[in-house]
């Protein structure tokens, strides 16, 4: 029941869209000042002057949703290009020499994969301590094990194929062929798994930050402020609901965008 | 049957170097069981000698062998802060999370397989006559409404839910949990809330899945076949389409079950439960290795059989697989 | 068709209402489980006290290090003296005692009919054995440091105990609070005996602790037969106990809490929580061993904003290293020693040559968020004086290893409160060559001021002599002084009898039901 238009597509794109751009204008110029204390406007009502209400400290809501959800992207960003990198590298190389070396990583990749990725992350975070840049430490390393396994996947089958071998004979170094012949015939995959992994990574932060291992304060970041909204569900609703409605936009933009992209690729 | 001796044999030293790497992980961060102890009491003399005391003197290896001979015997060591023995630190919690893991999951497969079906019946392209078009409709209404649910963290789910069903409706009182040794009917009911917050984006995704695989399966040829045969559409859909369409939705299932456990640290925590997750949190931060290095393995151990599980669950369903 | 369709919707909302109906059905029992005082019943025994933070510590009293686990076990445990609530001492476990002209020796005269909850009647050996092992007189090595300076611990005869300690220190005697239990039991860290009003039953991490009453008690037996601490470390989990009425007693609430509670069936107490809640100064490393800059930073620290956001107005602003509770030695004009200017305090760092301000790290306890929020107003307050301040949160653990131990750190928010009734354990902390000096504090006068007033026998003098090293801390601009936290305690209206110590203890032998 596909409808001739991409719905998908466009939705994640408009919804994905406004996200970026409130994100970026918030790097120019934010509604108010997003640390700005004042105690006497504490855990106040949306208003005209303060769209999203106010949190314990007086500050706006607004401007701190916009602010943490771009250090959530910020985030999920370098954690997937982390991940993808590495993930690609180490993928290309054992998928295409395969042997013992293949062997060994992929039997690594398994083990870090049985690991819960939660735990895993708590483990590094402890390891390097807490804050944005080690999650972003964390989180990445975390990532490579499923880009690994999909890249190698992609080059255990492209490396048999007839135009390799072809280019093979006619003497093309390896280099060029894994990253000008294979490479290219692999990219829908990793883009999609890159898709999937921005989602991924977007939860991730969100989690670490909630358990306060991210982002540190003052600094907004959406998964703390739902941890400290929490404390004032009763009497300030609206907070919690803006931090956590701004991560669920966050993921449906990018999984309707994924999607859309999957979908327009098939047909 | 060698194919599940392998897999057990790949399973135990899986086990193993996970232990290993989080007993070693553990010592290498910065921070000591000792200083926490000893708080503010904390001097150079009594920092020595309390690590002598517990044998934190000594090197990692002997230390590590120490505690997996102990582990396989059924010593889990002394927790460093409550002094009382890891495996009765444990038990409560362990039964806690577990409980709370398979209600959820539970909660996954009573919610999304029927939601699953019924939505993949209502955007049946070849349903025809009245109503044809508002079921399209719905099903459209559904399939959107389930993608917002999918993108739900659990710990927002929580909080919502914490929110309608604890602060408005008054169904549960948020904190206050009752251990199943209290009683086990206000011990279900509190674990029943977290255990939606985890289930419900889960369930989504795996109503998604069934929806997309139910329909790949209709249009195959068999399908017509039956409905020529005169069978109905519920009939079909049943005896036909589900068999195959559940296939790639129970290693979704299982993947699941394995985030389930994991997730649940993070949901202890929003619904103030004390089980596995929160007691790891703590014991990560006051550097309890024994209580840590239990739970890690304790939870990786739940998911690398919860894996294995599937793997023979997905065997016995399609016995075209043939692994191994 | 239709029907079959039907039919899946049906059962898809039954499976739904079911799981909805288990809810319904369940909490309804758990309400009528919970209000429990209709006419007829039996006579309440219980009470559930919510404390924020989990009794993850050693059990034994002579190991136990937070200052929850204190408050909980001094419910448990007694000493040769027993702190009161006007912040003296009074016989427990002795009847009586001298202390010598000298001021190093101390006599105790043990009380008779005083027993463990084991059973067993406490005797002269007992108490000998608690006081050499808190010592390390056989080890070497004290289990509180305090201790120390305990040369010997001798019974002349039965019923006497005479402890001898290598300096002239009257004030030692408020750390004969430390328990006294049963020679050679081994088992206190995890089920302890002592001699207090209550008895310890059980305790489940992060989930609770319970204590029973102790039948034999020689104070007399309580009113309150079971007490049962529940473990609510998470701010809102602990609000929607309070309001569901499930919780009893609970300290340490918030004004914002205590707003929040305003028409439900609790009566309030406002005090502190009788500790010093400062910005600590590493005193020794740059640009904070700079004077003028300590000064600058002191200026530019708005005292009322702080408690503005935190608690409404409410606390007790300080300006030095003591508490109010401590009535006697307390300046509270010192808090007024640096007014809130920051177009000074941008003076006084342009004179010290920091014009442009400087980077500052703030290491907060991830475990304590009135701290963390603090520093959060004071990283904004320092912004506007061109400090650019960080917060750094630690583990606890890693602030015990890496600042208080270590002293590796530039500051620190944190309360320091007092490990007993005196003004020694608040100020000898900032003598330059002190074990605990951890923001590595130095000034020469300090140091003769202070040597001075713990040699001092007059009490007058010694008054002084505290009070004037309050004033040079101030002075010196040692730390950024904030306040004594607000502390707010609700009480159910049927339990009563609560009274506020000027530590940080929670006396449960008191509280009794109204009706």
């Amino acid at each position: 029941m596909q409808g001739k238009r991409n719905y998908n597509l466009i939705l994640g794109a408009a919804i994905t869209a406004v996200m970026l751009s409130l994100i970026l204008s918030g790097l120019i110029r934010t509604p108010h000042d997003p640390n700005k204390i004042n105690a006497g406007n504490s855990l106040s009502a949306p208003s005209a002057q303060y769209l999203l209400g106010t949190d314990n400290f007086g500050r706006d809501i607004l401007s701190r949703v916009i602010i943490g959800a771009g250090s959530t992207l910020y985030v999920a960003a370098a954690t997937v290009a982390i991940g993808a990198l590495a993930g690609m590298l180490i993928g290309g190389l054992t998928g295409y020499f395969g042997g013992w070396v293949d062997e060994l990583f992929m039997r690594a990749g398994d083990i870090i994969l049985a690991f819960p990725s939660i735990l895993l992350a708590l483990v590094l975070i402890s390891l390097i301590g807490p804050g944005r840049n080690n999650i972003i430490i964390a989180l990445g390393i975390m990532f490579i094990p499923s880009f690994a396994r999909v890249v190698r996947g992609e080059y255990v089958r492209c490396r048999e194929l007839d135009y390799v071998h072809s280019a093979r004979i006619i003497g093309t170094g390896n280099m060029r062929i894994m990253f000008v012949h294979i490479l290219p015939n692999a990219a829908p995959v990793i883009l999609r798994a890159i898709a999937i992994g921005f989602n991924n990574a977007v939860l991730a932060e969100a989690s670490m930050s909630y358990l306060g291992l991210g982002v540190q304060p003052p600094d907004a970041s959406l998964g703390r402020m739902l941890s400290e909204s929490q404390s004032y569900l009763f009497s300030a609703p609206w907070y919690a609901l803006s931090a956590g409605i701004a991560i669920v936009l966050l993921i449906l933009g990018f999984s309707l965008l994924g999607e859309g992209i999957g979908a327009r690729d098939n047909a | 049957m060698r194919y599940i001796l392998k897999r057990l044999v790949v399973l135990v030293v899986t086990l193993f170097i996970i232990s290993a790497l989080s007993f070693i992980a553990f010592q290498l961060i910065p921070g000591d069981p000792v200083t926490k102890m000893l708080g503010v009491e904390a001097t150079p003399e009594r920092i020595a000698q309390l690590r002598e005391l517990l044998g934190l003197d000594r090197s990692v290896m002997v230390r590590y062998f120490e505690w997996l001979s102990g582990f396989v015997t059924g010593d889990f060591g002394l927790s460093y802060s409550y002094s009382t023995p890891v495996s009765q630190l444990l038990g409560d919690k362990v039964i806690t999370t577990s409980t709370l893991s398979a209600m959820a999951f539970a909660l996954v497969v009573l919610i999304s397989i029927p939601a699953g079906f019924l939505l993949a019946r209502l955007s049946d392209i070849r349903s025809k006559g009245k109503g044809a078009a508002a079921r399209r409709a719905l099903a459209t209404l559904a399939g959107a409404v389930n993608q917002i649910i999918m993108s739900i963290p659990p710990f927002f789910a929580g909080i919502i839910l914490t929110y309608i069903f604890g602060l408005v409706l008054r169904l549960f009182t948020p904190g206050a949990f009752v251990s199943y040794s209290s009683g086990a009917g206000g011990f279900l009911l509190y674990l029943l809330f977290p255990a939606l917050a985890i289930a419900l984006p889960r369930s989504a995704m795996v109503v998604k899945l069934l929806r997309g695989s139910i329909q790949g399966e209709l249009q195959g040829d068999y399908v017509r076949t039956a409905y020529s045969r005169g069978g109905s559409r519920f009939y079909v859909l049943i005896r036909h389409v589900a068999r195959n369409a559940i296939l790639p939705v129970v290693t979704f299932l299982a993947m699941t079950l394995a985030d389930i456990v994991a997730g649940s640290i993070i949901i202890e925590q929003v619904f103030a439960i004390p089980g596995t997750g929160r007691l790891l949190l703590l014991s990560i931060s006051n550097r309890d290795y024994p209580v840590v290095q239990a739970i890690v393995v304790f939870i990786a151990s739940l998911v690398v059989v919860v894996n294995f599980l599937a793997d023979l669950a997905y065997q016995y369903i399609d016995p075209r697989i043939r692994l191994g | 068709m239709r029907k079959l369709n039907k039919a899946a919707a049906v059962s898809l909302a039954l499976a739904l209402l079911l799981v909805m109906a288990a809810g319904c059905g369940k909490s309804e029992l758990q309400a009528g489980k919970t209000s429990e005082s209709p006419e007829g019943e039996p006579r309440r025994e219980e009470i559930f006290i919510g404390i924020a933070q989990d009794i993850d510590d050693s059990l034994d009293p002579h190991l136990m290090t937070s200052a929850e686990s204190r408050s909980v076990l001094f419910n448990v445990f007694e000493g040769l003296v027993k702190p009161t609530p006007d912040g003296k001492l009074a016989p427990a476990v002795a009847a009586s005692y001298s202390v010598s002209e000298t001021g190093d020796k101390f006599t105790f005269k043990l009380r008779s009919g005083v027993s463990f909850h084991n059973g067993d009647p406490v005797t002269t050996d007992d108490v000998v054995y608690s006081i050499s092992r808190v010592a390390g007189l056989d080890t070497g090595t004290p289990l509180i440091s305090a201790f120390s300076i305990v040369e010997s611990v001798a019974s002349p005869d039965d019923g006497t105990v005479v402890i001898v300690i290598g300096e002239a220190n009257i004030e030692f005697l408020a750390y004969l609070t430390a328990a006294i239990i049963p020679k050679g039991y081994d088992s206190q860290e995890t089920q302890p005996v002592g001699t207090g009003p209550y008895r310890y039953v059980s305790r489940s991490p992060q989930e609770n602790i319970i204590l029973e009453r102790f039948d034999d008690y020689w104070g007399g037996a309580t009113d309150i037969g079971r007490v049962t601490y529940r473990i609510l470390d998470n701010a809102e989990a602990l609000m929607m106990a309070l309001r569901s009425g499930t919780l009893d007693f609970c300290a340490h609430l918030t004004a914002t809490q205590m707003n929040e509670l305003v028409g439900f069936d609790y009566n309030f107490v406002v005090g502190t929580m009788n500790l010093v809640q400062a910005v600590y100064l590493n005193n020794a490393v740059a640009p904070l061993d700079n004077e003028t800059v300590r000064r600058a930073l002191s200026h530019a620290i708005d005292r009322g904003e702080i408690m503005d956001v935190l608690s409404g107005g409410l606390g007790v602003p300080v300006g030095s290293s003591m508490y109010p509770a401590f009535t006697k030695y307390f300046s509270p004009e010192l808090a007024d020693y640096y007014a809130y200017d920051p177009e000074l305090a941008r003076q006084l760092l342009a004179e010290a040559g920091f014009a442009g301000g400087f980077e500052l790290e703030i290491a907060v306890p991830s475990n304590h968020s009135p701290h963390i929020d603090t520093a959060t107003v004071v990283v904004e307050q320092l912004r506007e004086v061109g400090v650019t301040a960080t917060i750094k949160l630690v583990e606890w653990g890693t602030w015990i290893s890496d600042i208080y131990t270590g002293r590796e750190f530039q500051a620190t928010v944190v309360g320091v409160d007092a490990s007993a009734m005196t003004a020694r354990a608040m100020l000898e902390r900032f003598e330059s060559t002190n074990g605990r000096n951890f923001t590595n504090f130095s000034d020469a006068e300090y140091d003769e001021v202070f040597a001075a007033a713990i040699a001092s026998t007059d009490d007058a003098e010694q008054v002084r002599l505290y009070k004037r090293l309050e004033a040079i801390l101030t002075e010196r601009a040692a730390n950024l002084y904030i306040q004594d936290l607000c502390d707010v305690i609700a009480i159910s209206k049927d339990v009563a009898g609560y009274e506020p110590y000027p530590m940080f203890i929670l006396d449960i032998s008191k509280l009794h039901f109204t009706d």
